[in-house]
Parts: structure tokens; sequence; C-alpha cells
């Protein structure tokens, strides 16, 4: 599903964010990717939101050479990418409601699908009585969940969360982690870029450790100590 | 492009000129300015054309015969005439027309004078032809072909006034050209402006826009449809304040001066708007769909 193969992206010459990185994710796979700041974790999903293009080497993502994309075509691409944010990132003139809406509206979805998608997905997260509510109106915890709701809307194959729990409590954290966990779920391959130490340890799930732009460890049921 | 995108997209296209009132507002009434400014110069240059074209009919060269030329001859000169480039009319003026114009023009009031004449028309051998025209800048040729052709004497010009009106007409026309360019340009980087400062407003919009996979053309409508609005709303407040203020003017000059009445004559505001509507309304959506187009397309590429 996910293939890095020796996937370098320098910023600067001769200054690698990530440094010969091979990696593979399979279909279904529910990983996180931890580290220290500045090992390279959010370059790895910039690449694969192709916001960035590698300096070398190639990245495949179902199938297809994100090299070979062309810019007309990220759009379509991205379409098949959920993604989450640690800053949340909803548009905090639109309510609820229109949040969620505004995943299908750009992806020029009916506007009968759009009424019957934004409610299931609103319940997904457990908002559904709060569609007319604005951001600001919510908790973190409850906005995480409305970007979540707006990432799964349009069904992607894969889900990227950027610190998703960056900025929530633990109470909250572990809600967010458990939606995320039920998208993987129902089939969706799901990528977590986190420091949450203790969410990492207690899950269980495949953990790919970087360090100064290099995956030091790739473990199946791994931990994460971000004392090392 | 759906049907329910245009719609989505053009109700954010009216949300962005709403968040974004001051800009708008300094926007349309900048826009609105330059159109005025362009429709009174329009309806200027159309009028003053429009004289100049009748001052230009009434300018006329006289084509004289040598005595003794055959009817046959002198009806080739006219029809040969009649082909010229610019000509308008061509009239053929006997001896004894000529001869009563003279009279009106000179005896007005002392008949008696004229009649010492009796039969005996000074003017029997100054039958000749005047020719009109519609562009004086062809005069000079005509004159020359006149000339050339057999059985023709003299030909006489007003070479002053086909001259003057020549050069003012072409001056007209640059100082026309140059305005419109440079209210173009005004326009549009005033268009740019509003639409920079909403992509700035936006930009988080835009990115969040860019990562769910909206395409260039989607993140684009809105703005685009913003600078429409503002462009034809623009150009639709000058052109309805313009059409009133028009029959004031003419009313006032007709009436202030109404020794120039003979002269000046106005052409009515429905066959000035007949184009300035069009050309105005064309005027302000192109430079509000250029302006936002180019401005978006450059934010969207950065």
């Amino acid at each position: 599903m996910i293939e890095f193969k020796e996937v370098t992206k320098e910023y600067s010459k001769g200054i690698a964010a990530l440094n010969g990185v091979n990696l593979k994710i399979e279909k279904g796979e529910f990983a996180f990717i931890v580290g220290d700041s500045g090992s390279g974790k959010s370059t790895l999903i910039r690449l694969l939101m192709k916001e960035l293009d590698p300096t070398s080497g190639s990245i495949i993502v179902n199938g297809q050479n994100l090299n070979r994309l062309k810019h007309r075509k990220i759009p379509e691409y991205r379409r098949h990418l959920g993604v989450v944010f640690q800053d949340f990132r909803l548009l905090k003139d639109r309510n609820i409601y229109e949040n969620i809406a505004f995943a299908l509206r750009v992806t020029e979805t009916s506007p009968r699908i759009i009424k019957q998608k934004v409610p299931a997905a609103l319940s997904l997260v457990g908002l559904a009585q709060k569609y007319k509510a604005f951001p600001k109106e919510l908790s973190g915890g409850e906005q995480q969940r409305v970007a979540i709701a707006r990432a799964i809307v349009n069904e992607p194959a894969i889900l990227l969360a950027d610190e998703p729990t960056g900025n929530l409590d633990p109470t909250n954290s572990w809600e967010i982690m458990k939606l995320l966990e039920e998208a993987n779920d129902r089939g969706t391959t799901v990528l977590v870029v986190t420091h949450n130490q203790e969410i990492v340890n207690e899950m269980k799930k495949r953990v790919i450790t970087m360090k100064k732009g290099v995956i030091v460890s790739d473990e199946k049921k791994g931990g994460y100590n971000n004392e090392n | 492009m759906k049907i329910s995108t245009v719609g989505y997209s053009t109700k954010q296209g009216v949300k962005n000129i709403f968040r974004n009132k001051l800009f708008s507002l300094a926007s349309i009434a900048t826009m609105a300015a330059c159109i005025f400014v362009f429709g009174l110069f329009f309806s200027i240059v159309m009028n003053f054309n429009y004289m100049v074209k009748k001052a230009e009919q009434g300018v006329a060269i006289t084509v004289f015969f040598e005595e003794g030329t055959p009817d046959d001859q002198i009806n080739a000169v006219g029809e040969a005439l009649k082909k010229e480039e610019g000509v308008h009319r061509v009239e053929y003026v006997t001896g004894e027309q000529a001869w009563e114009e003279f009279q009106k023009d000179y005896f007005k009031g002392s008949e008696e004078a004229a009649e010492g004449f009796a039969d005996d028309n000074p003017l029997v051998n100054s039958n000749h032809y005047e020719v009109y025209m519609d562009d004086v800048s062809k005069q000079q040729d005509i004159v020359e072909h006149a000339q050339e052709m057999d059985g023709v004497s003299n030909v006489n010009k007003s070479d002053v006034v086909a001259k003057t009106l020549t050069k003012l007409n072409k001056l007209i026309w640059y100082v026309s050209i140059a305005i419109i360019v440079i209210l173009l340009a005004v326009s549009v980087f005033l268009i740019s402006n509003t639409v920079t400062m909403g992509v700035t407003v936006r930009r988080e919009e835009i990115a969040i826009m860019k990562y769910i996979g909206a395409k260039d053309g989607f993140v684009r409508a809105p703005f685009v449809i913003e600078g429409l609005i503002i462009g034809i709303l623009g150009a639709i407040i000058p052109l309805v304040l313009l059409y009133f203020m028009y029959n004031k003017a003419v009313a006032y000059i007709m009436e202030r001066f109404s020794l120039l009445n003979n002269i000046i004559d106005f052409i009515p505001v429905s066959e000035v708007y007949h184009m300035l509507l069009p050309i105005g309304l064309v005027l302000g959506a192109g430079i509000g769909f250029l302006g936002s187009f180019i401005t978006i397309r450059k934010h969207l590429r950065a």
C-alpha cells in the first residue's frame, strides 16, 4: 500500500530531513511513527501528502509512483487520503456540519449524498447532536473529533494523523485514538505521528522509530520511550 | 464543474465580498470611478466623432470644368468622383444654380443690385461638382485624381479645415486609448489587491481545501466569482449614473449655449448606450475576471 524506497529529502544542500528511508506499510495496517522533534516524522507525512517531493528515491502509494504524479492529478490522489492535524484545522466561520460537508463539496459530491454522509460521519465520532455548533463552541477533543469525521467522510484508503493528540488531555487523547482504531477496523490504513508515549505503549501496534532522518527501529508490537 | 458546485462557489464568492466588506466596497467604488471616467470619455469621444463626421461631410471639394466641356465628359467626371474612396456624395451645380445661390448669399435685401446683371449671368461658365466627403484624410488624393481628369480646369479645396479635423480626430483617439489603457491597469491592480487580501484572509481555508483534494478550479472559483461581481457592480453603478447625467448635461449645454445649437449636435443617449452598455459591462466583468483569475492563479502556484 505505502512504500518508501531509499527516500532522501534535503531542504537545503547537505542537510537531510530524511536520509535513505526504506519503509513498507501494508493495506489495513495501523502504525505509529515516533521520534524526537526534527527526526523527520512530519517530513515523511508531507511527502506522503505530496506536499513535498523527495530529493531522491521513490514513494509508491497504491501502486502509484508519487514522483511521476502530475500536478493536476494531486487533488485526485489526496482524495484517497484522510488527514488529521494537531491544530484541528477546522474552518472557524462554518459550523460543524458545514466543516464536514466541505470535504465532500471539494470532491464535487452531490448535495443528496452530502446530506446522507455528513450525519453518518458525525454519528461515528459521537457529535450528531452538535452539528450546528461552531468550532469555538467545542472543546479541543470535540474539535479533533470533527477533524476526524472530516477526514473519514470521504472513506479514504489511508488516514494520516500528525500529532492528533498533541493539544489534548489524556481522556480526550484516548477517545481520539479509539476513533482512529475504529477507522482502522473498518479497513482504513492508519499512520499516526505522535510523541505520546503512553498511547503508543498501551496500544501495542506497529511502531516505527525515527532519529535524525533515518528509521532506527521498526517493531510489530512495539513501544516508545521518548527519553531515549 | 457540476451545477451544485457552481452554486456553492457563487455563494462563497458573495460571502467573500461581505467578509471583506471594506475592501470590496473600496474596489467597487474605484472600479465604478474608473468605468465612470471611461463612460464619460467614451460619450465625449462618440459625440465628438459624430460632430467631426458631420463637419467632414460639410467640407467640399469644388471641381470646375474647362469652357465647352461636353455634357457626357462632365457626367463621366461625376461618376469617377463618386467612386473615389472617402466620398460621401457628389452634387452637380449648374451656372444658373450657382448664380442663384450667389444672389441669395450676397444680394439679400438689395436684390435690385443684382438686377443689373439681368440675363447676363456672370457665372454662366461655372458649372461644377461639389464633392462632400465622409473621410477628410482622403481629400488630397481626390484633389489629385480630379485634377488629372479630362475637361477639369480647376479644383478648389478647403485644406485647413480638413487637416485640423483629421488631426483632432486622431488626437482624440490616441488620448482615449491612453486613458483606457491606464484605467484598465488601475482596475486590474485594484481587483488583484482585493483578491490578494481575500486570499490572505483565507489562506488557511485554501490550505485545507488543497489537503482534502480540491482541484485548483474549485479553489479558484469563489475568488473569480468575487472579482466578477465586483467588476459587474463597479460597471452597473456608473453606467446607471451616466445615463441620467448624460441627458441632464445635454439639456444644460443646449440651454446654456443656445447660440451653438446649429453647430453642436449630440447623439441621443440610447444610441450612446447601444455601444457603451455592452462595452462597459464586458469591461467591468472582464477586469474583474482577469484580475482575480491571475491573482488566485499566482497564489495557488505558490
